[in-house]
């Protein structure tokens, strides 16, 4: 018997969520109930991560986010406005750079500061001066792609006006073109961020002291020191989405802002 | 059309306003020449309209002034500048040198009164107190003095361009350059703007305006200079060329421009 493509739409939609039911089912009869509660979801024991994971872990990691953004930031922004110069040396440096610190993987550069540095000068960095430079370093090289698209996203017509006023090429940049620039890309800025947050745990390949412990070394530590199995890893997880789930809808709301107005 | 009665200057009186010398002006895009020997004076106080076909050049002379872009060949002098000396003061000279864009170019992240007042004080170093009246009073000359508060997106097409106007006269300038200032905009709004260029020349200011405004040329130019192929084609008093034009390329370009179904007179 023929079926119309109604029909044969809601036959499809049935089977699907009966695969699904059957996939759930399934899941939870072969799950090992009593080890997963002992070692990934045994909230019971977690109790001794607080309140340091907010003293220690929480604000170490908002601390390393901090000191990246802004290394990378102002690297950034020279490294797009090098870029964009006129003079080929600036822009073959600046390519250089971005091409390499986006083409390795963020991992080695935080190991080359961490351990490169004193086997190199005999000086051991501070932890926090370690984060500081890998992560802003590598942040710097994202940003900066991103800044160029921001700044030559202003109309050239704004510079001329700004020329046409008197204002010195570098006034015109300050005064005009980069607030406009950084009103467009907040939104992707802000993305950037959600990632240096992230990436701000790769500081765990050091060996790091209770203090300087930010949230995956925390919540590592804990898998170690509580009994609990996983289970403060899982915490840790959900302190790192307390921070960028914000951030996300951030950056969604400068989109819809800067859709709406050019202000 | 209340709104855009000027006011009388409040600074500093009438215009101080230059002259501008062009003398076998040379221009190339690669191995396209925009301007094929260009010379033209404007005397201080005048009113100069350029007209002709688009890609004729007319912009691209009127953006060489201001050294928007950089002639290949020939000298312009712009009040006591040498436009064309390697060693010009560019900024400075650009202070005594307004320009009017074809599409405004206000800063969209400063409101309007800001706008007026961003130059004056990182350029000219004006106080904040002194920019400000400057710009209000200025605002106020366009016919925009209640809207200071306002942000270039909450503005129409003709008060961004009289924003634009009241912008360049906050420097002071001692000559203002037009290009195609109401080209870009609603035809009920182009009168607004004419008639505050027509109060500027009016007051004495050195014009040169690019324009498809027969009317406006015809009314407020001292002079009209018709541009073709990177040639001046034809100049004289502005009843002359536009109103019985010798060269055939004139008439050419006229006949097609006050064409009866294209016709705009906003008087």
């Amino acid at each position: 018997m023929a079926m119309t493509a109604r029909q044969r739409a809601r036959v499809s939609l049935y089977v699907q969520a009966g695969i699904f039911v059957v996939a759930v089912a399934a899941l939870i009869l072969a799950t090992d109930w009593k080890t997963l509660t002992t070692n990934v979801f045994n909230f019971g024991k977690i109790g001794p991560m607080f309140p340091d994971i907010f003293f220690s872990g929480l604000k170490n990691t908002l601390i390393y986010t901090f000191l990246g953004f802004i290394v990378g930031l102002s690297g950034g922004l020279l490294l797009a406005l090098m870029k964009l110069s006129s003079f080929p040396l600036y822009r073959w440096i600046a390519t250089g750079y971005i091409e390499f610190f986006r083409g390795i993987p963020a991992l080695l550069v935080f190991i080359a500061f961490g351990y490169g540095v004193p086997l190199a000068f005999g000086v051991q960095w501070n932890v926090a001066v370690v984060v500081m430079v890998s992560l802003g370093m590598v942040a710097a090289a994202y940003i900066a792609e991103t800044l160029r698209a921001g700044l030559q996203a202003v109309p050239k017509g704004q510079t001329e006006a700004a020329r046409s006023l008197g204002m010195p090429q570098w006034r015109a940049m300050v005064t005009i073109v980069i607030p406009q620039a950084f009103r467009i890309v907040l939104p992707p800025l802000t993305n950037e961020v959600i990632l240096l947050t992230k990436d701000s745990s790769l500081i765990y390949v050091l060996g790091l002291t209770a203090a300087q412990y930010e949230l995956t070394k925390f919540g590592r530590d804990g898998i170690s020191s509580l009994g609990a199995g996983l289970t403060p890893l899982l915490v840790a997880g959900a302190f790192y989405l307390v921070v960028t789930i914000p951030l996300s809808l951030l950056a969604r709301k400068f989109e819809s802002r800067s859709a709406r107005t050019k202000r | 059309m209340n709104d855009v009665e000027i006011h009388s200057r409040t600074q500093s009186g009438r215009v101080h306003a230059a002259g501008v010398a062009i003398k076998d002006l040379r221009k190339s895009y690669g191995s396209n020449e925009v301007l094929k020997g260009i010379s033209l004076d404007v005397a201080p106080g005048e009113v100069v309209c350029l007209i002709g076909p688009s890609g004729s050049g007319k912009s691209t002379l009127l953006r060489c002034v201001n050294l928007l872009e950089q002639p290949n060949e020939g000298s312009i002098h712009v009040g006591g500048f040498d436009a064309t000396d390697a060693d010009v003061d560019i900024d400075k000279m650009r202070r005594k040198v307004g320009m009017v864009f074809q599409q405004f170019n206000l800063f969209p992240h400063l409101n309007a009164l800001r706008n007026c007042t961003i130059a004056q004080t990182k350029v000219l170093k004006r106080p904040q107190a002194e920019a400000d009246k400057i710009a209000r009073a200025n605002l106020e000359r366009v016919g925009l003095g209640h809207l200071a508060d306002r942000f270039p997106d909450q503005l129409s097409g003709g008060q961004q361009q009289r924003v634009a106007i009241a912008r360049a006269l906050s420097m002071d300038p001692e000559l203002m350059l037009f290009d195609e200032p109401t080209s870009a905009l609603d035809p009920e709004t182009v009168g607004d703007v004419l008639s505050v260029m027509r109060n500027l020349a009016k007051e004495g200011m050195t014009m040169l305006v690019v324009t498809h405004e027969m009317g406006f040329a015809r009314e407020v130019a001292d002079r009209v200079v018709f541009m073709d192929g990177g040639v001046v084609v034809e100049e004289g008093v502005a009843e002359q060329v536009i109103g019985s034009p010798t060269q055939g390329r004139t008439k050419e370009f006229l006949r097609r421009v006050l064409d009866p179904t294209h016709i705009e007179i906003a008087e």
